[in-house]
Formats: structure tokens, C-alpha cells, sequence
């Protein structure tokens, strides 16, 4: 094992490069993207003063169990370190940012390939780059349709819609709620009718009133909506739908806890955590910088799979309800999607397959894709206006039908 | 008296090494950390890597009584810290009135005392054992709902917890904590921030291998190389939904060793795959030729290996 750096021997604490050297390792990983607060530090600190210098893997791991607490940011914390800690000496070049050619370049001989993310945070704070929007280019084309009315919008196509349109049917979505049936938890609260018999709040209520009568008070079971899981379609077919469903799913992460949204093309990206962005408009934003698969082609199969293996078991569980948002037009056809939905159906408490081909009369599953993913739906619902977005409100909110429906046509 | 603490990270290698327990360095870093600074170290992995056992080995090992905590959803105060004897309450009520000296404040500080509270596992977990603060294990964190996991943070923190009627009652010896989760939803921040963080992998060969003949002495060497493997690859395959974890490992070569097996063969394999994977799909996918296929393979590698060595 290496020594870390001649400047580290001795103890920690009365050696002040080394706590500003892991300030500086901290600051670093918050510019990485890891959320490591000033108190993480000095825990840090802490907790290398306990297990010592004397190897670098002990000293690896006593920062990886302070700084990290997800796996998934493993990978991100393993890359800083191994560049971090190599040399300090970067550290100061890049404090000083005199040379930041240097040090980037370092950067790149050391490591073939380092995340973007963590080069990033270690390099010199630049302008982010400019992201245009491609999608607002393309409607504009239609801009010089006319204003509608609110009735016409209702019922309007998404794709027909014009820029001036589609604004007014964000708008309306904002404020469209999914009122999706709420389940019985296992945990009580207080109820002033009926339920059990709540002891505690009995007896406390018999001392009140002096012993001679006991007033009896209840517990009730707590309802709450199961969790909301979304995976949605934004290849090239359904590009115009899923930047309006977007904005859908912006209002309802916001307005409730527990929703999961998941987009998927050629591979499947979790944007949660850009969803929950308060303003639509960053949180959008954030997700088109971060997905990089908008509008091109479309392997349902394999990240149907991917979601399968690495998130059904993390987010699917508590009873979640599936909102399978595609049009089923798969480019790898056959490649095991159907077991795929199959497994995907058995892991949730509902899947709900919304496909836009759907609006048009006479629709029949005629692709094989579609007609693989048709077997393990409970429900299945077009959505292409604010219309169809109400009525699946209505229907979610409507009493638990269960299994019955499955497959069944709402056109 | 209870053993004392580790001293060091070897310490802690020892200790668990020990009790059986074959672990990698990184996790004897966090524990000995755990132990040192009286953090709650928070386990999360996959099923069936050991993470209940480094809690049962730990209390084992420094003669500490284990509390564990199963959660699961709706998990609530009067089932995991503390209820009121309300039986006895009422008793104590009606007597009071029968003797007609009804002091309704005295009655009300009577009642509510220590002579009725019912302790339940995190409430014990604060008390002196004599036996030195014990080992608290909250076993799958993730089963239970964000309102239980909200009032842990006071537990996890300070070590103590709030009666209302009595007020706060707090640990002398701060227990030693391991919270584990299986991850099947994400635990709140504020609650890892509270604790150490520790992911804990599936093993390497050499360490599977290790752990099966510390575990099961009585197994075939060459059985138990194969059965390691064996497993290494199932785990290598992207398109199995459940990779078995070391439990299974060991159920495995249990069963085998049971059955009288000497070598692993694909007609074996088929027929007690069962106690490796537990799905349906994952079993199809194996059995037959993909089995037959990596037994041939493993065998290859392990003559290979054979003849390097010899």
C-alpha cells in the first residue's frame, strides 16, 4: 500500500493541509453532484482520525462510508478519489486556476475515461454550454395558426396543435390532477367516528372526565395514494405527445410524494430527480440536457428489461401503479418484450398502458410489438388531447376494478 | 462484563473472522469506524449478502444481548418503542375510585408512570443490560413507511426517545446500531446522514470460497470450487431478474452435500436449481443447455487452474 502523501504522516488534526485537502476532496464531490454538506466534513475528518493513514484502501473506504450514502453514487465517489488523491499537488493548480490546461489535461492522461459529470467539477467553472431546444423549433412552423377557444383545445390533437395552443394546454395541465384510488395503509390516526378503539386516547379522555364515564375514541385506517410509477416513450413517433406529457408529469410529482418517472428511447434514464424541480420550465430543461435519446429510435424490449432489473425492486414496491406511456412501436421487435411486460404486470399493482395511436377509430393491434405488450395491461387508453388526459383521471379515480379490465379497449 | 471494543481495523478482522464471518477490508473499515465514533452504520446490498449476520456475529462476538427490530409496513411507536399497560390502567382506575380517593392529578401521574409502560425493542435498546449497551439491529429499514423512518431520527441521533407522559428517556451507553435496507425504495437522506454508509457486495471467488468451507466444513473441496463457480457466473449474467447471494450459495452446497454429490453435473443442476434462483423465469433460462454450457466451461477452467498449480 502507497503512502497518501509525506505532508499526511502524523495525525490528522494538527496537520491543517490535510483537512483543507479534504475540504477541498468534499467540494469537489458537491460539484460532482454528490450532496456533501460542511458537516460531512468534519464527520470526514472525525472519521479519519479514528481508522488512520496507514493504508489507502482503509482510508478510501472510511471516506466512502461518510461521503456516499447511495450506490449509485459509488461510481462517481471511486473516479474522484482515485484522481483527488493521486497527486494533491492537482489540487493546488486548480485552486490557483493559473494553469487549468495542465491539470485538464492531466485529468485526461490519468483516466481514459471520466465522467463527464466529475470533469466537469473538477475543472475551472466555465459558461454551461448553450442546449437549444429542438422541439420548439419545430413547432413554431404552425405558429401562425389561429387562437382556438378552450372547447376546441380540449379535444384538439396534440400534434395539431399550434406554439400559441400548445401554451394554453400546458397551462391546463398544470392544474390537472390524477386522482388515482388511495389504498389502505397499515397505519392508524386519529378518527372522531368510528374504527378501533383507541386506548390510549380513551383512557387519557376517562381521567378527564374524572373516571365515572369513559368516553370512547377511535383509530381509523390511513388511506394514501400508492406510489406513481411513469415510463415513458420519447422516440421520434412520439416525440410531440411525450413533450406535453412532460409537463403533465411535472404537475403531478409535484403534487403528490412517491412518483417515479422513468423516459425511455434507445435506453431508459430516471429523471425523478429533475421532475421535482419546482419550476416546469428548469426541471424540463434539466431532463433534455440529461436524456440524450430524444426522438430517435425506440427498443421498448430491452429497457422494459433494464427497468425490470435495476429499478422494479426500488420502485415498484408499496403497490405501484404503472402508467406505460408508448406507442408500441418497437424497433427490436420480439426481443422478449412480451416477457418483459409480463414481468413488469406481475411486479405492480396496475399497469396502464396509454398509446396516442389509439385516437384513431378503427385502431387494431396489429404490430407485433403491440400486440406482445396488449396481453399485460390492465387498462389501455389513448392519450393525445387534454380530453383523454381528464378521462384518465375519471377512470383512475374511479373504485379499483382490479384485474378485470385487463386488455380491455377504452377508446 | 461485556468483551471491549476493537482497537483497530485488523481488530475488527479478527473479531469477525472469529465468529466465521469472512469479510472484505472496506467492511471491517466501517465497522471498526461505527464502533469508534458510535455512529449507526446503515447496511444496504442486495439479499442474501450477510448483512442481518454482521449484527448477530457483532453481538456474539463483544457478548452484547442483540435487540433486533423487523420492520415492516405500518410499523408503529406501540410496536416498536413502548405501549401503556392499559389493562392494568384501567384497574388501577377503577380502584381508585372503589377507595373514593380520587386525586385526578395524582391518579394521572399515577397511571402514566413507569409501572405501566410496556417496552418494546427500541425502547429497551436504550437500557443498561448489564451486559453493556447492546447491539440494535432495525433490519430492513425499507419495508417500513417514511413516517417511522422520520422518528428514528431522533433515536439514531441522540440516542434517545420522548414519552410524552414521561418525558425523555435517554441511553446511558449509546447502543451499537446497524440499520440494513434491501433497498426496495430509497431511505430519506436525513436518516443516512445520521449513520455510516456501507454497500455491501456480493463476494469475490476467493471470499465465497472461504466463507462456504468456514461455514460448512464437512463440504467437498472440489464440490464447493465448482459451486462457486458456478455461482460467480450465474451472478456475470445480465439477463437473470435475481442473482442468487451467498445464502443461497451455501443453501446450495448444503443441499448437494446432503444429496451426496461429488461433481456437479448438468442432470444435478436441473434438479436442485430451485435452491439458487427463485424465479420462475430465471430458473427456465438456466436450466438445460445454458447449465450444461457453463458447467463444461467451469470444468475447463478449473483443470486449467489444476494444472498451473500443479
Amino acid at each position: 500500500m502507497t503512502p497518501l502523501d509525506d505532508r499526511n504522516e502524523g495525525t490528522a488534526n494538527n496537520d491543517g493541509t490535510f483537512a483543507e485537502n479534504i475540504l477541498h476532496f468534499a467540494r469537489t464531490l458537491r460539484k460532482a453532484g454528490i450532496p456533501v454538506g460542511p458537516g460531512r466534513v468534519i464527520e470526514a475528518l472525525k472519521a479519519v482520525e479514528c481508522a488512520g493513514l496507514e493504508r489507502r484502501d482503509d482510508f478510501y473506504w472510511t471516506l466512502h462510508s461518510v461521503f456516499v450514502n447511495r450506490h449509485d453514487q459509488w461510481h462517481l465517489f471511486d473516479q474522484a478519489f482515485h484522481i483527488f488523491w493521486k497527486n494533491p499537488d492537482i489540487l493546488k493548480k486548480m485552486m490557483d486556476m493559473m494553469l487549468p490546461t495542465t491539470f485538464l489535461d492531466q485529468v485526461h492522461s490519468d483516466q481514459e475515461e471520466i465522467s463527464k459529470r466529475l470533469s466537469q467539477a473538477l475543472a475551472p467553472s466555465e459558461a454551461p454550454g448553450d442546449h437549444d431546444d429542438g422541439g420548439k423549433e419545430e413547432i413554431e412552423i404552425n405558429a401562425e395558426l389561429t387562437t382556438s377557444n378552450k372547447e376546441l383545445l380540449q379535444t384538439k390533437d396534440f400534434e395539431d396543435m399550434s406554439l400559441e395552443e400548445l401554451e394554453l394546454a400546458k397551462k391546463a395541465m398544470k392544474n390537472l390532477r390524477l386522482p388515482i384510488r388511495e389504498v389502505k395503509t397499515r397505519r392508524l390516526q386519529t378518527d372522531l367516528r368510528s374504527g378501533n378503539i383507541d386506548m390510549r386516547r380513551t383512557l387519557r379522555a376517562a381521567l378527564r372526565s374524572g373516571g365515572g364515564a369513559i368516553p370512547l375514541k377511535y383509530k381509523s385506517q390511513v388511506k394514501r395514494h400508492p406510489p406513481l410509477v411513469v415510463l415513458c416513450d420519447i422516440s421520434g413517433s412520439m416525440s410531440q405527445y411525450s413533450r406535453m406529457l412532460l409537463h403533465f408529469l411535472h404537475a403531478l410529482t409535484n403534487d403528490r410524494d412517491r412518483v417515479h418517472t422513468f423516459l425511455f428511447g434507445t435506453r431508459l434514464s430516471n429523471i425523478t430527480r429533475y421532475m421535482k424541480y419546482r419550476d416546469v420550465d428548469d426541471a424540463l430543461d434539466a431532463v433534455s440536457e440529461k436524456v440524450e435519446d430524444w426522438s430517435g429510435g425506440t427498443r421498448i424490449g430491452s429497457t422494459v428489461a433494464e427497468f425490470n432489473k435495476n429499478w422494479s425492486r426500488r420502485v415498484l414496491g408499496q403497490g405501484a401503479v404503472v402508467l406505460f406511456i408508448s406507442d408500441g412501436l418497437d424497433r427490436d421487435e420480439e426481443h422478449g418484450l412480451g416477457t418483459e411486460m409480463d414481468r413488469l404486470h406481475k411486479s405492480c399493482r396496475q399497469l396502464i398502458w396509454l398509446n396516442p395511436l389509439l385516437r384513431y377509430e378503427g385502431f387494431e393491434p396489429k404490430a407485433r410489438g403491440i400486440k406482445a405488450i396488449l396481453p399485460h395491461v390492465d387498462i389501455f387508453r389513448t392519450v393525445h388531447n387534454l380530453q383523454s388526459l381528464q378521462d384518465l383521471s375519471k377512470l383512475l379515480s374511479s373504485p379499483d376494478k382490479g384485474h378485470s379490465v385487463q386488455g380491455r379497449f377504452v377508446a | 462484563m461485556p468483551t471491549s471494543l476493537p482497537n483497530s481495523i485488523d481488530d475488527v478482522q479478527t473479531l469477525l473472522k472469529a465468529a466465521d464471518y469472512v469479510a472484505d477490508r472496506s467492511l471491517a473499515t466501517v465497522l471498526y469506524l461505527s464502533l469508534k465514533m458510535g455512529r449507526p452504520l446503515f447496511l444496504e446490498g442486495e439479499a442474501g449478502v450477510g448483512k442481518t449476520e454482521i449484527a448477530k456475529v457483532l453481538a456474539d462476538q463483544l457478548d452484547r444481548p442483540l435487540i433486533r427490530l423487523q420492520c415492516y409496513e405500518g410499523l408503529d411507536v406501540s410496536s416498536a418503542v413502548y405501549e401503556w399497560n392499559y389493562a392494568r390502567q384501567m384497574i388501577e382506575i377503577r380502584l381508585a375510585e372503589a377507595t373514593d380517593s380520587v386525586d385526578k392529578d395524582k391518579l394521572g401521574s399515577d397511571i402514566f408512570s413507569e409501572k405501566f409502560l410496556i417496552k418494546r425493542p427500541l425502547l429497551n435498546a436504550l437500557e443498561d443490560t448489564g451486559r453493556g449497551a447492546p447491539v440494535l439491529l432495525i433490519d430492513e429499514l425499507d419495508r417500513t413507511d417514511e413516517p417511522f423512518e422520520a422518528y428514528l431520527l431522533e433515536i439514531l441521533s441522540d440516542f434517545q426517545i420522548t414519552i410524552p407522559e414521561l418525558g425523555t428517556i435517554a441511553a446511558k451507553e449509546a447502543p451499537i446500531v446497524i440499520v440494513t435496507s434491501n433497498r426496495t425504495r430509497e431511505i430519506h437522506d436525513a436518516l443516512k446522514r445520521r449513520c455510516l454508509y456501507h454497500w455491501v457486495d456480493y463476494p469475490d471467488a476467493e471470499r465465497e470460497k472461504e466463507i462456504i468451507s468456514r461455514k460448512l466444513p464437512g463440504a467437498d473441496k472440489e464440490l464447493s470450487a465448482q459451486i462457486v463457480a458456478f455461482v460467480q457466473k450465474l451472478r456475470a449474467d445480465p439477463a437473470l431478474f435475481k442473482l442468487p447471494g451467498i445464502a443461497e450459495s451455501l443453501d446450495w452446497t448444503n443441499a448437494l452435500t446432503e444429496l451426496n454429490v461429488i461433481s456437479l453435473d448438468p442432470d444435478v443442476i436441473n434438479d436442485t436449481l430451485g435452491v439458487l434462483l427463485k424465479y420462475q423465469d430465471d430458473i427456465a433460462k438456466i436450466q438445460g443447455s445454458e447449465a450444461a454450457e457453463l458447467i463444461a466451461q467451469i470444468n475447463t477452467e478449473l483443470e486449467l487452474s489444476n494444472d498451473a498449480a500443479g
